[in-house]
């Protein structure tokens, strides 16, 4: 331990699989953990795990609706300090057949995936950019590299965070604020439980939150967690829309 | 439908699997319909972790809720396992207070089956050192148990196999370890008796256990290597030893059922001679062991229960009364020799009585057998069984998996207390697994 004081990171939908992970990479490494979420029950008892494991940690929570984008500025301005680091691991598959019938449900995983997490990160920017530092890290997917029938609702949100957070990196460049657009491809996690997933293409949670803890030694603009997605990707989006609207992916 | 069939794979069974990611909905789902248990990591040997109608998996109650480390206090979701607990707290010089033979269990089955370690005529059992757990009863209430607080329930649960509830967190305390090294020391019996003699003096050792050569016969018969071991001292390790080896990664796995006669009575008998051999040589040494190969050395080989084949195994552990120990013993060894039907795994060990109304241990000498299952292994464990009973013992239910229901009766005196308690519970016929349907429980 130095004697430096600890770093703090804001980790924004801190209950998910993969927030618990990366909770817990940043614990052990001495990080001052705040978790947001929505149900402040579920985040106590996260907070209250991630204390327990790690010696000296100070895992704390916030309750956060990444809906009440109103609420966002009196949020970070609530926070003891601002942190060094927001991570934001927010997201929510939705079920796409439903989507398509229910506008009010493929509009809940669009802001969920989207407009939240987007809001969000701008509110973060502005504040780490008149600091003149900070890292903010979005977990976006794959899922919007392209649009595909079975998940599009998902996919387009994510797209929309994807993009969101290429413009945020390009207009932060030169303000000491990196931004880093992370996609997971698939991770063995409660959403994904009982699907059939492709091995060699699927991570778990903790190399997720290894690749994230990574980008604080070494910050990169886009992260594939699985090196092999980024090939796979390449391709997918390199089909001709022709061919690709018939395919069955 | 999955198979649920426990670690021994005998009796194969089948049945529908529900998973619980909190505790609320562990409550709930334990409360919905009868005919319930609950299941950790299925490393219980035989059919006490398969639920009657339906098996109860709270795999997502694997939080720590706290840690003291001033006091050790642990508290901890019921399906948090030995293994997390261990990787977790070892590094920061604490152990848990008893370890059974595998750190593939859970919280909430170390405590319904009660187990004991290396340390048990020492410490007692796991059971001893719990403080106090959380019980969903089949009333869709939630309890908390401690030994000033449902002290009825709280005796019963431990050691009483998941069947009065459905435990859902635990506090207990780890002890301090200076480091993650074991001190072991092994000595040589020749026989059984001296094997006996050996387990009862008093060395000041935290940990005895004996590994005994079931096959060796004649004068030879029990001769044992007796396996001493304490948490080594900062000032015993070599200038290149880390205070906390890290635990072994990169385990190899059994990948296939190996034939069903591979472990036969040449191929055991051969095996035991020579790592009987193997360990004299070394009689009277002290070497350091890390914990993990110390504790767990069959934890290094993912599936080994692979090796007994697709027919299985059963694991079968008997606890006989002190005054009748050797007597017993030797005849069991006699018919073992007899029989060639030898056990890879045969471990000798001193217990004291322990504390649950069910708890297995009892003041007297415990024997340890892997047997591969075929008609005349279960013949002869069955002619153990009567010779267990008549001497008033009993067998561990963690690892039953085919004793009768006198054997069961006659070894346990507080069948009644504990059916009483289960009924004031609503749990009698609700919380309910097929070994509980066989033992008439």
């Amino acid at each position: 331990m130095s004697d430096a004081p600890a770093k703090s990171v804001l980790l924004v939908g801190g209950t998910s699989d993969i927030g618990r992970a990366v909770a817990s990479a940043y614990a052990a490494r001495g990080w001052h953990v705040t978790l947001a979420a929505r149900n402040p029950e579920a985040a106590d008892r996260e907070a209250a795990d991630l204390n327990a494991r790690h010696e000296g940690a100070r895992v704390e929570t916030r309750t956060l609706d990444i809906l009440e984008t109103d609420a966002f500025p009196g949020f970070l301005d609530a926070l003891p300090t601002l942190p060094d680091t927001v991570v934001c691991v927010v997201g929510a598959m939705g079920e796409q057949a439903r989507a398509e019938r229910d506008p009010a449900h493929a509009a809940e995983v669009l802001r969920t995936n989207f407009e939240g997490p987007a809001l969000l990160l701008e509110a973060v920017a502005g504040r780490f950019a008149a600091r003149g530092r900070g890292l903010i890290v979005g977990i976006s997917s794959v899922a919007g590299d392209r649009g595909r029938a079975t998940n599009y609702v998902y996919g387009a949100g994510k797209a929309g965070f994807t993009a969101y957070l290429s413009g945020l990196r390009n207009r932060l460049a030169k303000s000491g604020v990196h931004v880093a657009t992370v996609k997971p491809g698939f991770v063995r996690t409660r959403m994904t439980e009982g699907m059939d997933l492709p091995g060699p293409l699927t991570a778990a949670p903790a190399t997720v939150a290894e690749r994230i803890v990574a980008l604080e030694d070494r910050p990169r603009d886009v992260v594939y967690v699985l090196r092999r997605w980024r090939l796979v990707m390449l391709i997918i989006r390199a089909i001709p829309e022709a061919i690709f609207k018939k395919l069955k992916l | 439908m999955k198979d649920l069939s426990g670690w021994g794979r005998y009796p194969r069974l089948f049945g529908p699997l529900t998973t619980a990611l909190t505790a609320a909905s562990a409550a709930r789902l334990t409360a919905a319909a009868p005919g319930v248990v609950a299941r950790g990591l299925g490393r219980a040997y035989g059919d006490a972790a398969i639920g009657r109608d339906r098996t109860l998996a709270p795999a997502g109650l694997d939080r720590l809720q706290g840690f003291d480390p001033d006091t050790g206090l642990l508290r901890a979701e019921a399906a948090v396992s030995l293994d997390d607990i261990l990787t977790t707290f070892v590094p920061r010089g604490f152990f848990p207070p008893v370890v059974p033979g595998t750190r593939f269990v859970t919280v909430g089955g170390m405590i319904a089956s009660d187990v004991h370690g290396k340390n048990q005529h020492n410490d007692g059992t796991f059971g001893e050192h719990v403080e106090a757990f959380t019980l969903a009863l089949p009333d869709g209430r939630t309890v908390r148990c401690a030994r000033d607080q449902n002290t009825d329930l709280f005796h019963a649960t431990i050691g009483g196999m998941g069947l009065t509830g459905t435990i859902l967190d635990a506090s207990f305390r780890l002890r301090r370890v200076d480091t993650g090294w074991i001190r072991q020391t092994t000595s040589v019996a020749n026989n059984l008796s001296d094997a006996i003699g050996l387990l009862s003096r008093t060395s000041g050792a935290t940990y005895t256990v004996a590994w005994i050569d079931v096959l060796a016969r004649g004068a030879a018969l029990g001769r044992s290597l007796i396996l001493e071991g304490g948490h080594a001292a900062r000032d015993e390790l070599g200038p290149r030893q880390a205070p906390f080896p890290p635990a072994r990664a990169g385990r190899v796995s059994v990948p296939f059922d190996m034939p069903s006669g591979l472990l036969n009575a040449k191929t055991v008998s051969a095996f035991n001679a020579l790592y009987y051999r193997k360990g004299a040589l070394r009689a009277g040494q002290t070497s350091l062991v890390p914990w993990d190969s110390y504790f767990f050395p069959l934890d290094g080989i993912a599936r080994w229960n692979r090796i007994y084949g697709p027919r299985g195994f059963v694991q079968h552990q008997c606890v006989i009364p002190e005054e009748r120990a050797e007597a017993v013993l030797s005849i069991i060894l006699e018919r073992l020799s007899q029989t060639g039907t030898g056990s890879f795994l045969a471990v000798l060990k001193r217990l004291r009585a322990g504390t649950g109304l069910m708890s297995f241990p009892m003041d007297g000498l415990t024997l340890a057998l892997d047997i591969p299952v075929s008609e005349r292994g279960l013949a002869l464990l069955a002619e153990i069984d009567g010779l267990v009973s008549e001497a008033g013992g009993r067998l561990y239910l963690a690892k039953d998996a085919c004793q009768s229901r006198e054997t069961f009766e006659a070894g346990y005196p507080n069948i009644a207390a504990f059916h009483e308690v289960r009924r004031d519970a609503g749990a009698l016929g609700h919380m309910s697994s097929k070994q509980s349907e066989r033992l008439g429980l």
